[in-house]
C-alpha cells in the first residue's frame, strides 16, 4: 500500500451519500453498484500473472492511507476477462490481453534478471525503479517480445490502470468531483460558487467545520 | 446489447422509457429506393430528409439503439458503450488514438456522444485553394451552404448568441445561448487581454424546452451520452422525424459488402444482423460510416469489376485523411472552477480562423473552454508522463483547473490513409489500419495556438501553466468531394463519379476541414444532398 499520496482537499465528502438523492437515476445506481462488487479474486490472471499486477497497481496508483484501497488489480482483471478494448491500438502493440501477459510477464523476468526474485517480491523502491525503467523505454529483455515498453507503460499500464482508479467512487471523493447528476444537475456554474450537493474545499478558514459539513454533503 | 431492438413494426422511443413507436418495414428482397450505411449526421439527416420527400429508405446502423432516459448512466467508463470499440490499428509518425474522441457505434453515430459544438465553416475555406492558396476547392458555394447551415441550426435548436463577432452576418440562433460556467470565463477574461472577441459557443442542446426535449441541467456528462434528451443528437431529432416520414432503421446491422452488378451499378448491401448475413436490395446506395468506416466499406466491397474497391478510379479513396489538431494548454487557478459543470466548451475564440495576418502557416484554429471529467482528466496528465504520488497531487487540483484547447485545422495528405489490415474482426472482415502524421504546416500551427493560448492563459489569472501537445479529434476526408473525377471521389453532391447509384454523406467527402467541429458542416452537406437527389429525380435521372 502506497500511503504517500496527498491529503484530500475535500476531507469528509463521500459522493456516495447522493446515492439516493435526484443526483443519481437508476441506472447509474445500477453501473457504479456493479462496479463496487467487482471480484477481489482475478478470474483472468494466472497466479504469477496476479501477483504481478496486483504489484504493478500498488506501485503506480498512490492512493491515500485512511481509506479501503481502490481494488486496482481486481478492476483491470475484470476488464481483461471482458476483453473489453479502446477501439484502436498502437501498431508496435500486440490487442489488449496480449499485451498485458507479455507485459506482466517481462517484468518479472526483468526482476529475476537484475534481483534474482520476481516483479511482486522486489522492495517497492527497486519496483518503482524498474517501473521507470520502463517508462522510459529502457527495458528491452526478450520476454518483453519485441514489445516496446514505454509504449506498453503509457498505452496499457497507465491508461488501463487510472480508467479503472477514477471509475471507481472514491477517486471522485478525494478529488471533490461532483459525479453524477442526473436529473438534478447543477444550479451554480460560476466561479467559487457550489451546489449544496457539492462538496467543500476545505481552506484555512473553514477547517475545523469542514469535514463535518461535507459529511453532510448531498 | 445483443440482439437488434428495431423489429415487428416497432422501434425504441427515445423519449419514453421501454416505449416503443411505430416504424414501417421493408422486407430484404424489396427493392428500396435508398438503403444508407451508417446514422450519424450524416446517414441520419440524409435518412430523414430523403424519407420526407417520399423515398423508401432503409437506413443500416453497426450500433444499439438505446433510450436515453433509462440507459444513460451519468458514468465515463459504463457510456464507452457509445463508442467504436472494435480494434483498429494505428501507426505512422503520430499514430491516432480512436474511439470516444472520435469514433461512434450506435443509432446517432457520434452525434450521442459529440460535445454538440456547432460552428460554420468560413465562408473563404469552401475556396481555400483558390483564395487563400492551400487544400483544395470545394465544389459548393459558401452561400449555398449559408442557407443549409440555417436549416440545420433551425432543426437542432441551436443555443447561441444573439451577434456572432465572426464572418458575414447571420440569422440570431434559434434558441438563447446558455448561461457561462467558469471555465468558460476564464476563456472570455484571456480573450480581452489578448485584444480579441470570444462568443458563447453555439451548442445542440436546448436552453427551453424543444418538443419533448427539456431544456440542459448542466449536469456535464454531454461527451458520456445525454440522459435528459436535451442535446440535440441525431438520435433524438433526425430519426423520429425519419421514423414519422417511413423510413426504415435496422440497429445492430453491421454492413460488409456492397454489391455491384455486372453494368456496374450498385445493387444492394450485404449486412449482418442477428445472427446471420442478409442482403437489402436497393436502387441507390449511400456510405455515411465516417471517415474510417466509409473507405473500410469501399475497400471491403472490391470485385472484378473494380478491383481497387468502389468508386476508387481516382485511387483516393483513403487518402487525405484529416484529423483536428487538438492541443491544449492548462493551468491552476486561484478561484475554483469546477469545470465538471455544464457542457464542455461554453466559450469559444475563432479569431485565428478569420484572421490571416500574423500566421507563418496555412488554415486556422478556434479554441474553446474545457471541462474534463474525472477519468479524461487523468488521462491527459497520464499524458505528461505524471503518475504515482506526482499524479495524486495534480489531481487534487481538479476543480481548480482550467483549458484552452484548440480544433485545429490540418492539411490533406494522400499518406495519411485508411487501408485494410490482415487481422479480422469479430464480423470477419478485414479491420482498419489508420496511418497519420502531422505536416510541417501542422506543427507552425499548433505552435502558434500553443503560444496564443498559453498567453491568454496567464492574462486570465492561470498559474503552473503546461501543454498538452498530442491530442487530436475529428475525422474527415478520405472520399473527397471536388469538380474532377481524377482528384475527387465524388461530386458536389456527393454521388459518386464511377457509380451514378453510389453515394457518400458524412465527413470522408471534406477536401479540408477548416477550423471548427465537423458535425454541423456533415449535416448542411446531407441537407443539400437531399435537395440536389430530389432536383436529379425530377428530371429523371436518378
Amino acid at each position: 500500500m502506497n500511503n504517500d499520496a496527498t491529503t484530500t482537499r475535500y476531507p469528509g465528502y463521500d459522493v456516495l451519500n447522493k446515492r439516493n438523492t435526484p443526483s443519481w437515476d437508476p441506472i447509474t445506481r445500477q453501473v457504479v453498484e456493479d462496479r463496487l462488487s467487482t471480484p477481489r479474486e482475478p478470474r483472468f490472471f494466472d497466479p504469477a500473472q496476479w501477483a504481478a499486477a496486483t504489484a504493478l497497481c500498488n506501485c503506480v496508483v498512490a492512493q491515500p492511507g485512511d481509506r479501503l484501497a481502490v481494488p486496482v488489480a481486481a478492476m483491470l482483471d475484470a476488464r481483461l476477462l471482458e476483453d473489453q478494448g479502446d477501439g484502436w491500438r498502437d501498431a508496435r502493440l500486440p490487442p489488449l490481453r496480449e499485451a498485458w501477459c507479455t507485459g506482466l510477464a517481462a517484468l518479472d523476468a526483468e526482476a529475476q534478471a537484475e534481483h534474482q526474485r520476481v516483479f511482486a517480491q522486489l522492495a517497492p523502491d527497486r519496483q518503482t525503479a524498474l517501473v521507470e525503467q520502463m517508462q522510459c523505454g529502457r527495458l528491452r529483455a526478450a520476454a518483453w517480445r519485441g514489445m516496446p515498453s514505454d509504449l506498453f507503460f503509457s498505452e496499457r499500464v497507465l491508461h488501463d490502470l487510472y480508467g479503472a482508479y477514477y471509475s471507481h467512487p472514491a477517486s471522485w471523493s478525494e478529488i471533490g468531483f461532483g459525479g453524477p447528476a442526473n436529473p438534478r444537475g447543477y444550479v451554480r456554474l460560476n466561479k467559487n460558487r457550489r451546489d449544496p450537493w457539492e462538496a467543500i474545499e476545505a481552506t484555512a478558514e473553514n477547517a475545523a467545520t469542514v469535514k463535518g459539513e461535507n459529511t453532510r454533503v448531498r | 446489447m445483443q440482439h437488434p431492438r428495431a423489429r415487428d413494426r416497432r422501434a425504441p422511443d427515445v423519449f419514453r422509457k421501454g416505449g416503443w413507436v411505430p416504424m414501417r418495414e421493408y422486407p430484404c428482397d424489396e427493392e428500396v429506393d435508398f438503403v444508407i450505411v451508417g446514422t450519424g449526421a450524416g446517414g441520419a439527416t440524409l435518412a430523414c430528409r430523403l424519407a420526407e420527400q417520399g423515398f423508401k429508405v432503409v437506413a443500416l446502423d453497426a450500433g444499439a439503439w438505446w433510450r436515453p432516459l433509462e440507459e444513460f448512466a451519468s458514468d465515463e467508463a459504463h457510456q464507452q458503450k457509445l463508442y467504436w470499440t472494435d480494434e483498429r490499428i494505428c501507426d505512422g509518425e503520430n499514430p491516432l488514438k480512436m474511439g470516444g474522441n472520435n469514433s461512434g457505434k450506435a443509432v446517432g453515430g457520434s452525434t450521442v456522444h459529440f460535445a454538440m459544438v456547432s460552428l460554420r465553416f468560413r465562408p473563404e475555406w469552401f475556396k481555400c485553394r483558390s483564395l487563400l492558396g492551400y487544400g483544395a476547392d470545394w465544389p459548393i458555394d459558401w452561400r449555398e451552404m449559408w442557407h443549409y447551415y440555417d436549416e440545420v441550426e433551425q432543426a437542432l435548436s441551436i443555443a447561441g448568441p444573439i451577434n456572432y463577432p465572426w464572418g458575414p452576418p447571420r440569422k440570431r440562433y434559434p434558441y438563447r445561448s446558455h448561461e457561462l460556467n467558469a471555465a468558460a470565463l476564464v476563456l472570455a477574461r484571456g480573450a480581452e487581454a489578448m485584444g480579441t472577441a470570444w462568443s458563447a459557443t453555439p451548442l445542440a442542446t436546448v436552453s427551453a424546452p424543444q418538443g419533448k426535449s427539456p431544456p440542459c441541467v448542466y449536469r456535464g456528462f454531454c461527451v458520456a451520452g445525454c440522459a435528459t434528451n436535451a442535446k440535440q443528437s441525431a438520435l433524438v431529432t433526425w430519426i423520429p422525424r425519419a421514423l414519422k416520414a417511413g423510413a426504415e432503421i435496422r440497429d445492430l446491422a453491421m454492413a460488409g459488402r456492397i454489391e455491384t452488378n455486372d453494368v456496374g451499378r450498385a445493387v444492394g448491401v450485404e449486412y449482418f444482423r442477428d445472427g446471420a448475413w442478409r442482403f437489402q436490395r436497393a436502387r441507390n446506395v449511400v456510405v455515411a460510416g465516417y471517415a474510417i468506416e466509409t473507405p473500410r466499406l469501399l475497400l471491403l466491397s472490391a470485385n472484378h469489376r473494380f478491383p481497387d474497391g468502389l468508386a476508387n478510379s481516382s485511387g483516393l479513396v483513403g487518402k487525405n485523411l484529416m484529423v483536428q489538431s487538438n492541443q491544449a494548454v492548462w493551468g491552476v487557478m486561484d478561484e475554483e472552477i469546477r469545470g465538471y459543470k455544464g457542457p464542455p466548451s461554453l466559450s469559444i475564440n475563432e479569431h485565428w480562423n478569420y484572421e490571416d495576418k500574423g500566421k507563418d502557416f496555412f488554415g486556422g484554429y478556434a479554441y474553446m473552454s474545457q471541462g474534463p471529467l474525472p477519468a479524461g482528466w487523468a488521462s491527459t496528465q497520464n499524458g505528461r508522463g505524471l503518475w504515482g504520488a506526482e499524479l495524486s497531487r495534480e489531481m487534487q487540483k481538479y476543480n481548480h483547473q482550467a483549458g484552452l484547447k484548440i480544433v485545429g485545422e490540418t492539411l490533406p495528405q494522400e499518406r495519411n490513409r485508411v487501408t485494410l489490415a490482415d487481422e479480422k474482426d469479430q464480423y470477419g472482415l478485414p479491420i482498419a489500419r489508420i496511418t497519420y502524421a502531422f505536416c510541417d504546416n501542422d506543427k507552425k500551427l499548433i505552435a502558434h495556438s500553443l503560444h496564443f493560448m498559453e498567453q491568454a492563459l496567464e492574462a486570465a489569472g492561470g498559474k503552473e501553466i503546461w501543454r498538452q501537445e498530442d491530442d487530436t479529434c475529428h475525422l474527415n476526408g478520405t472520399a473527397r468531394m471536388g469538380d474532377d473525377p481524377r482528384t475527387s471521389v465524388v461530386n458536389a453532391d456527393c454521388r459518386s463519379w464511377d457509380i451514378p447509384n453510389l453515394w457518400i454523406c458524412d465527413g470522408s467527402v471534406f477536401p479540408t476541414v477548416g477550423g471548427v467541429n465537423p458535425s454541423l458542416t456533415i449535416q448542411a452537406i446531407a441537407c443539400r444532398t437531399a435537395d440536389r437527389i430530389h432536383a436529379i429525380a425530377q428530371r429523371g435521372e436518378l
